[in-house]
């Protein structure tokens, strides 16, 4: 057993413990932050086999963006945990029957391209950036772009169902304030001063 | 001295064998964390001086020579406070909270070059590895917050993590046109793209300026430092996401932030000031120079608290997303098609 071995246990059976948590944890806030160390174990996973990029980038955009902003939603919930248990016992077979489902699809997808190529260790200067570059803009081009597109057409989607217009919120509009003069604002009044009778 | 360093290295292989790496990579990395945690320590002490020197006063003063003990007597008097948990809280998120705040401010020096040669780890998409773990400390932030069970503490936090993940987006965009001018993730190659026989009109700063100065403001807006201070904001929210926190607890937050300043100051001398580079050709280049730079962009840290008064919340959040970044975007795009032009000459 070398190094790389068990370093892969290290990551894997912390990544299966974290994930079991996820589903398990009582407090969804937990939850989020197991969730978080399941992506950083994967990240790590990735890292043994040379993906310094995909790690990378798993870690900056899942853990530094996602899941924050997953994290501030779950926080802002009132949840009542005890409303959630009831009928636990009663929908408990249909869940069960999807997980089975979702497992046979898994190992039938896995099973079939189950092609165990030994990695080609490269230089330490071999960069992988530079080929998921060119990869992705020659080969994949379309596939790539397909994906940029469906991206947009969901942000867009989830912007114009979620977007309302009050009719009456303020707003700065921030060219007015600066052309504001003085005499806009100001009147200066001259009058005398009192006197103590 | 590089004869002396590899036949110490040798020896310690002779001597210790597969051992000697992890032995020898602890004492680079505490090489490196030691003057980092001793620059934050006096970079306190400068910023009450300075500050105290623009709003005509003497600042610290009675701890030692011209009050330079008194980074040292703070912090004493801060460990041996006592670190009160309070009872609603989630005792276990509380105490990780500043630690997860500080590991990565910590880690991510990892791959920071001091020189052609004085770097730790010469990764190649050391880039994306400081990106990645300057997100990360949000977490400490965040966690801090919710786990204090106190609505001041929560409202810091959310703040601080909307303004965070706001601002990192235009600091990423202006990183992607250093990274398109050099063609490099790697920090050293980086700098050494700025090289050339012109001294400092070699250097981004120079195409890219509008991009430095947008990733000067956002690394102010990402160290929540004045005047872009809302997660702390006394006046409103008492002192935002640590104001449950004592003792050495609360310190490693600021640790944590003035950790973060210092990175920030480094990474823009680096990225747009030509990192160890001399800005004239006949001087050398040396580490000193890279110090230097970096001073100066703390300076101009402490410079900006001692000068503006703090944003208002959506006055900041409009400067991010209508300001910044279509502004980078739009560099981006400039960048791109002013290289393919023989115009450009960096």
């Amino acid at each position: 057993m070398n190094f790389e071995t068990i370093v892969f246990y290290f990551f894997a059976a912390l990544m299966i413990m974290a994930a079991l948590r996820v589903i398990t944890a009582s407090n969804p806030v937990h939850a989020v932050l197991f969730l978080v160390l399941t992506f950083i174990s994967a990240s790590g996973i990735w890292m043994l086999l040379e993906a310094e990029f995909l790690a990378i980038t798993l870690v900056l955009v899942y853990v530094g963006a996602v899941m924050v902003l997953f994290l501030f939603v779950v926080m802002m919930l009132d949840i009542d945990l005890s409303k959630l248990r009831i009928g636990y016992m009663k929908w408990l077979p249909i869940g069960l029957g999807v997980a089975g489902l979702l497992a046979f699809e898994m190992i039938s997808v896995l099973g079939y391209t189950g092609s165990h190529k030994t990695l080609t260790v490269h230089a330490a200067d071999y960069s992988n950036t530079k080929e998921l570059g060119r990869l992705i803009y020659t080969d994949y081009v379309y596939p790539f772009e397909i994906a940029a597109v469906l991206l947009l057409v969901a942000m867009v989607a989830a912007i114009a169902l979620t977007m309302r217009r009050r009719k009456d919120a303020k707003s700065q509009v921030i060219p007015d304030q600066i052309k504001v003069k003085k005499a806009d604002r100001l009147r200066i009044v001259k009058m005398q001063a009192e006197t103590k009778e | 001295m590089m004869e002396l360093l590899q036949s110490l290295e040798q020896m310690g292989l002779d001597l210790l064998g597969p051992l000697w790496l992890p032995i020898w990579t602890m004492v680079k990395i505490m090489l490196i964390v030691a003057p980092v945690m001793l620059s934050v320590a006096y970079l306190t002490y400068a910023e009450r001086k300075v500050i105290g020197y623009m709003q005509i006063r003497i600042g610290p003063n009675r701890v030692g020579p011209y009050g330079l003990l008194q980074p040292i007597a703070d912090g004493m008097k801060l460990f041996f406070k006592e670190i009160i948990i309070p009872s609603g809280s989630n005792k276990f998120l509380f105490i990780i909270a500043p630690m997860l705040g500080l590991a990565p401010a910590l880690a991510a020096w990892a791959v920071m070059p001091f020189n052609d040669v004085l770097v730790l780890s010469k990764v190649n998409a050391g880039v994306l590895y400081i990106i990645a773990m300057t997100s990360l400390s949000v977490y400490g932030i965040i966690i801090a917050g919710w786990s204090s069970n106190s609505k001041y503490a929560f409202l810091g936090a959310v703040r601080s993590v909307a303004q965070i993940v706001s601002y990192e987006l235009a600091m990423g965009f202006a990183l992607v046109c250093v990274l398109m001018a050099s063609q490099s993730l790697n920090l050293g190659e980086i700098v050494m793209a700025q090289k050339g026989h012109a001294g400092f009109l070699n250097w981004f700063m120079i195409p890219l300026f509008p991009m430095f100065v947008v990733y000067v403001i956002a690394g102010v807006a990402e160290t929540n430092r004045a005047p872009f201070d809302m997660a702390e904001g006394e006046s409103e929210i008492v002192a935002g996401f640590h104001v449950e926190y004592s003792g050495m607890a609360f310190a490693l937050f600021f640790l944590a932030e003035y950790a973060n300043m210092i990175l920030i100051a480094f990474l823009t001398s680096i990225m747009f000031l030509g990192g160890w580079l001399s800005p004239v050709p006949f001087l050398p280049d040396s580490l000193v120079w890279l110090l230097g730079k970096a001073s100066f962009i703390l300076l101009l840290f402490l410079w900006f608290r001692a000068t503006f008064p703090r944003y208002r919340y959506d006055q900041l959040m409009r400067l991010g997303w209508k300001v910044f970044i279509p502004l980078t975007i739009l560099w981006v795009v400039v960048v791109a098609a002013w290289m393919q032009t023989p115009l450009w000459v960096w």
